[in-house]
């Protein structure tokens, strides 16, 4: 329970509805506890009625109207109850989910490399659900059920306390059982969601190889197998039935057994005369009064558990601490940057890899210039260019911005300037304006359409229906590679960034549109920094540096002309790409 | 709206048909689970009886003996009822279980005839979720629903016999707010149920929102968004809050309400004994007892409301599930098949023609071959080459008739494939494709694929003669060692390597081989070109081929480009023609000579 804890301060800030919400449970049993003591009078007023033959009528109907009225006003409180304690813990659960992710939004990349998006999205619904789950009911209902069950104990102890303790016998039971099997249970249902995760898993395997299925004729034995797994599942499912079908026979007949204890002891008290009939039928209200409360009881310390080890799971992510952030070196003074990049010595190893993915880089890109990276898969370009807006930071090694530490510009100002352009393209499921707005504050339509216009989407834009407003995504439109990677290009464009970042970002435009796109580019770029990465040649004949790159290491640098007239990688790729060109043309 | 989250009907006959008909084998059970809940109700509403006897007889006349005979009784026919439930709680959850298990193995079966069309138009996350989620949804309606139903109703009817036989007055004073109840209870459930969907969608967003931030964080951080994303995310969260607090509005407003309802029944009750108690019909057990039959009545009823949720979730998945069930993309074995035992693996295209797309004109279709012909003699290894997309994957596709070929056809010993049944062919084909698929379970299973015709020892002698027995035995636990889900701890050129165990171990007449272009280290590489060398030995083969190796030593290399067969012959004589083969050697293959004799 101990994790719970954490959620004092949650709590805290909702205290006076939750002190509110304290008083109208208390209300509320005051108003329920009553009632049946006016059934009893009633029966009792009936019964001597009957007997004597003559009714005094308007008692009864006083009575009814009481029951009625004291039911509205309980019911009025138990409204109240649940508009104050339950609507809290939705409070708080949106709290919660608003610092998870503000918390998350600080985490670094190798934070988001470490950790699969399906158990962040576990955290993020059905931790906290659970979390919230125990917040609402498991406080309304244990205060209710404890001051219900001390109130109802009361008035039964009023009537006969000796009838009192013979018919509590079995009520302890009830939670204990209650407590047992819901704990059963749910060890039984993870065990069937688990054979279910391997029945789904089975089918995504054997759909996803359906080509070797056919190919090998394996299709019934693929089914037998499938039919195995599903088989098991089934028999897991029987297995949480035959626990959960016990759950309520066996409440039942523990509820039922002290209904007859109180019949039987309390009949035999009518009998002798000790006790009234319609004392025996308040105290047979009471007791069904009793059930719930006790079923509650176990109930709830099950839904506190699954609510703490929730917890303790999302604790785990508050507690991480980002890598990358804003520390005691950072200058706050700065608030702009000119573009000058120098690479000092810098390596870099990925968290638990072995082999170094960078190592003893040193390069300079004056402001103004743009450097080319090219090289083979892995060799090293992507982390290269993420050191620039500290998406990592280097192991070894300084990575300095106009002569400053990049660890001294606040993270804000860095990024700011920095357009970038990811080798996997995302864009959001929003409308094109909003997604090429996306890094800018203010930024008008005009702006927007320049810089469709420079990355070449504009075009294509235009065709849409709903031109700039044309959504993406799920409800949306599907744009091909190209369009997302010019739309991306545009992103960043549009920023009117100091230092502008392509990794590998025209591999699926044309030879054709990129080089529009690159003639655009160098004008807007005149007095900015820009670094391309691609596979491609043509991209990157024009920079005023290229720069070879294989297994973490520069190995060729120079212009275009400089490393073809040299004859080593790059002067081979070049040989390589004419020859493809002209086979296309073919 | 999704297609996953559209509810419609909450009752569709045909629909309902089609769902009784998986429930028929089980009938009988179905009748005895009515029987059974029936039994339950009726015993549940005995109970008031007893305490109007313990109370009008046994007290009345004093008798503590005859009390504690109707205390004995009453605990008797608890625990009977007890017993009764249990069992039919179990047994409501096996009908669901077992039809829902059957209705899950014929839409897998029928996922497994369908044609790789068929998986091209479909994409596989949603086949799984009519596997698996939605018939899993119709376990309810199967299990506890058409039970319940049936059974809700017998325990209305009863309860309200034994009222009306009891005291008919008292029944019809106490039965007067029902229709409040039915009302409000009515009024509820549209609200409630508007409440819900509202919530569903803010979840959907909140889950749709936080998946895509979460994927898109570098993107986020890197264009300074975490504020504005934070306040949207704000707002989503907000509504979604709001749509659940709307929600607790109705609950808190219902349960009181029905409190209230049921106490003002419980006040007409004393009421009216109060007025009738002069002409002496009422006895006060009689009023207990309709206290309790108050209380007793309330459950099935909102019972019955809750179910009309389950029927309709349950008709919308059984509407997606069918119209799976009524697909009709199945490539379909000829009725008089030729027999196709001895196999010697000559095989001919002849004018093949074939899009994976068929448009409406011919010039609309986007055609991957055109007018394709060649032929290759049995034993002879073929080698594919041409860039990515000339259609060297296709021809593969065809020969196994993944896909039919729109105009020309495709013969092996002269006959055309489509007169084979689909697995007679397969079986003489072994296909060994470039991007490895291995299941998981262990080593020796993704060698012969669970064919138990192939036993441990070929399996065995198959990874030896392609050079895979050494890396195997070093694994934990060797031919038994686990394989993860898709092999995620074997390294590519391992992977290959059992693939290649696996097409030899089935002993083919026809090896189709696409290469992987991958670059393995040397040590592996020099492993595969053995074993490429030892698996073509004896066979027809068709290999796409990346090794300089493999394209040398083929009997016929076929040059494609766009489509369309530009060049068939030896390596000399390609090279010697200066075409488009030579181009492509000194791009792709030169290098490749360079390193061998290196």
């Amino acid at each position: 329970m101990k994790p719970l804890l954490r959620l004092l301060p949650y709590l805290a800030k909702y205290k006076r509805t939750l002190f509110v919400g304290f008083l109208t449970v208390v209300g509320s049993n005051i108003f329920t506890v009553l009632p049946p003591l006016f059934i009893g009078e009633a029966i009792d007023l009936l019964k001597e009625g009957l007997e004597a033959k003559s009714i005094g009528g308007t008692d009864l109907v006083t009575y009814a109207v009481g029951i009625v009225v004291f039911f509205l006003i309980a019911g009025t409180f138990t409204f109240f109850t649940r508009q104050t304690l339950i609507v809290v813990s939705r409070h708080i659960e949106y709290d919660l989910r608003n610092d998870f992710l503000s918390h998350i939004q600080k985490l670094s990349l190798s934070f988001y490399q470490n950790t699969p998006t399906g158990d962040l999205m576990a955290h993020a619904t059905n931790d906290i659900s659970a979390v919230r789950n125990c917040l609402g009911p498991g406080i309304m209902y244990p205060t209710d059920t404890i001051l219900a069950f001390t109130m109802v104990i009361a008035m039964m102890l009023r009537i006969d306390w000796e009838l009192t303790l013979l018919a509590m016998i079995p009520l302890p039971f009830v939670s204990f059982a209650v407590y047992r099997l819901g704990k059963v249970v749910h060890k039984k249902f993870e065990e069937r969601q688990k054979q279910y995760g391997e029945m789904t898993t089975r089918a995504q395997e054997n759909l996803s190889g359906i080509r070797v299925v056919k190919a090998y004729v394996r299709e019934e034995y693929e089914t037998g197998l499938f039919r195995t797994m599903s088989f098991e599942y089934l028999k897991k499912n029987l297995v949480l039935a035959r626990v959960q079908s016990i759950m309520w026979p066996l409440m039942f007949l523990l509820v039922g057994l002290s209904l007859v204890i109180t019949i039987y002891f309390g009949g035999l008290k009518v009998i002798a005369n000790e006790l009234s009939v319609g004392g025996l039928t308040k105290f047979l209200i009471y007791l069904t009064m009793l059930i719930w409360p006790m079923i509650a009881f176990g109930w709830v310390i099950n839904i506190l558990q699954q609510g703490a080890a929730s917890m303790d799971r999302l604790a785990k992510i508050f507690d991480t601490k980002p890598e990358v952030q804003d520390a005691e070196q950072t200058d706050h003074t700065i608030t702009e940057i000119k573009g000058a990049i120098e690479f000092r010595n810098v390596s870099f190893t990925h968290k638990g890899a072995v082999r170094a993915s960078l190592s003893d880089i040193n390069l300079m890109v004056p402001k103004g210039a743009t450097l080319a990276v090219i090289g083979y898969t892995g060799a090293g370009k992507s982390t290269f260019v993420n050191l620039i807006p500290r998406l990592y930071d280097a192991t070894s090694g300084d990575v300095l911005i106009d002569g400053r530490n990049v660890k001294e510009i606040p993270l804000e100002v860095l990024r700011r300037n920095i357009g970038y352009v990811p080798q996997e393209t995302f864009l959001f499921s929003d409308s094109l304006a909003e997604n090429i707005s996306y890094g800018t504050d203010n930024g008008t339509e005009e702006h927007v359409r320049d810089a469709a216009e420079i990355s070449q989407i504009a075009r294509d834009i235009s065709d849409f229906p709903l031109g700039y407003a044309t959504m993406l995504g799920e409800r949306g439109i599907t744009l091909s590679g190209g369009q997302k990677q010019r739309t991306s290009i545009a992103r960043a464009v549009m920023r009117k960034p100091k230092i502008l970042i392509l990794d590998d970002a025209l591999s699926a435009v044309d030879t054709y549109t990129e080089e529009e796109i690159l003639k655009r580019l160098r004008r807007i770029m005149k007095d900015r920094t820009s670094i391309i990465i691609s596979h491609r040649i043509s991209t990157v004949k024009n920079a005023d540096m290229i720069v070879v790159m294989d297994d973490g290491k520069i190995v060729e640098r120079g212009t275009h002309d400089e490393l073809v007239e040299r004859g080593g990688v790059y002067a081979e790729l070049h040989q390589k790409q004419l020859l493809e060109q002209e086979l296309e043309n073919l | 709206m999704h297609e996953e989250e559209i509810l419609g009907k909450a009752y569709d006959a045909s629909l309902m048909r089609r769902l009784l008909f998986y429930i028929r084998p089980y009938r009988w059970h179905v009748v005895l689970g009515i029987v059974l809940s029936v039994a339950v109700s009726g015993l549940e509403a005995v109970r008031p009886y007893f305490t109007k006897i313990a109370v009008d007889v046994n007290i009345a006349e004093k008798d503590g003996n005859g009390l504690l005979v109707t205390a004995l009784a009453f605990l008797g026919v608890l625990l009977l009822r007890g017993v009764i439930q249990y069992f039919n709680a179990y047994l409501t959850q096996w009908i669901g279980q077992k039809t829902i298990f059957d209705l899950r193995m014929q839409v897998f079966e029928h996922l497994q005839s369908r044609s790789l069309r068929f998986y091209d138009k479909n994409p596989i996350g949603r086949l799984i979720t009519r596997v698996t989620n939605d018939t899993e949804v119709l376990n309810e309606m199967f299990s506890s629903g058409i039970v319940m139903v049936f059974s809700d109703i017998f325990t209305i009817i009863g309860i309200l016999s034994l009222m009306f036989t009891m005291n008919w007055q008292l029944a019809l004073i106490s039965l007067s707010v029902l229709p409040l109840l039915f009302y409000g209870t009515f009024l509820f459930r549209k609200k409630a149920r508007e409440a819900y969907r509202e919530v569903r969608i803010q979840i959907a967003r909140i889950n749709t929102f936080m998946q895509e931030h979460i994927t898109g964080m570098m993107v986020d951080q890197v264009f300074n968004r975490e504020k504005k994303s934070f306040e949207k995310f704000t707002e989503i969260n907000a509504a979604h809050r709001n749509a659940n607090i709307k929600s607790i509005f109705y609950y808190a407003l219902f349960y009181p309400g029905v409190d209230l309802i049921g106490a003002i029944a419980v006040g007409l009750i004393i009421w009216y004994a109060g007025v009738d108690a002069l002409e002496g019909t009422i006895t006060v057990g009689t009023v207990i007892a309709f206290l309790q039959f108050n209380e007793m009545f309330w459950r099935p009823i909102r019972d019955l409301s809750e179910k009309y949720n389950i029927m309709q979730t349950a008709m919308a998945s059984s509407e997606r599930i069918f119209k799976l069930l009524d697909d009709k993309t199945a490539i379909v074995d000829p009725v008089h098949p030729v027999p196709f035992e001895q196999v010697k693996g000559a095989i001919e295209f002849k004018n093949v023609w074939f899009a994976y797309n068929v448009g409406l004109t011919d010039a609309e279709t986007e055609w991957i071959l055109r007018d394709v012909s060649f032929r290759i003699n049995a034993g002879e290894t073929a080698a594919f080459v041409g860039h990515t997309g000339a259609g060297k994957t296709t021809i593969t596709n065809l020969l196994c008739r993944f896909y039919d070929v729109q105009k020309g056809e495709i013969l092996i010993d002269g006959v055309n494939i489509k007169q084979i049944r689909q697995q007679e062919l397969r079986k003489h084909i072994a296909v060994v494709l470039q991007d490895v698929f291995l299941f998981s379970g262990d080593i020796s299973s993704n060698i012969n694929l669970g064919d138990g015709t192939i036993p441990r020892e070929a399996v065995e002698q198959a990874a030896r003669t392609v050079g895979a027995d050494e890396f195997i035995r070093q694994l934990p636990g060797g031919y038994d060692a686990e394989v993860k889900e898709r092999g995620a701890t074997l390294s590519v050129g391992q992977k290959q390597l059992i693939s290649f165990a696996r097409a030899l171990a089935y002993n083919p007449q026809i090896l189709i081989l696409d290469e992987a272009t991958s670059s393995i280290d040397t040590e592996t590489e020099q492993l595969i070109q053995q074993a490429i060398e030892k698996l073509l030995r004896g066979r027809t083969s068709i290999v796409i081929a990346h090794r300089l190796s493999t394209i040398q030593n083929a009997g016929k290399i076929i040059v494609m480009h766009k489509g369309e067969i530009r060049e068939i012959g030896t390596h000399q004589e390609l090279l010697a023609h200066g075409g488009i083969y030579f181009k492509l050697y000194q791009l792709q293959y030169k290098d490749q000579e360079v390193r061998l004799t290196a």
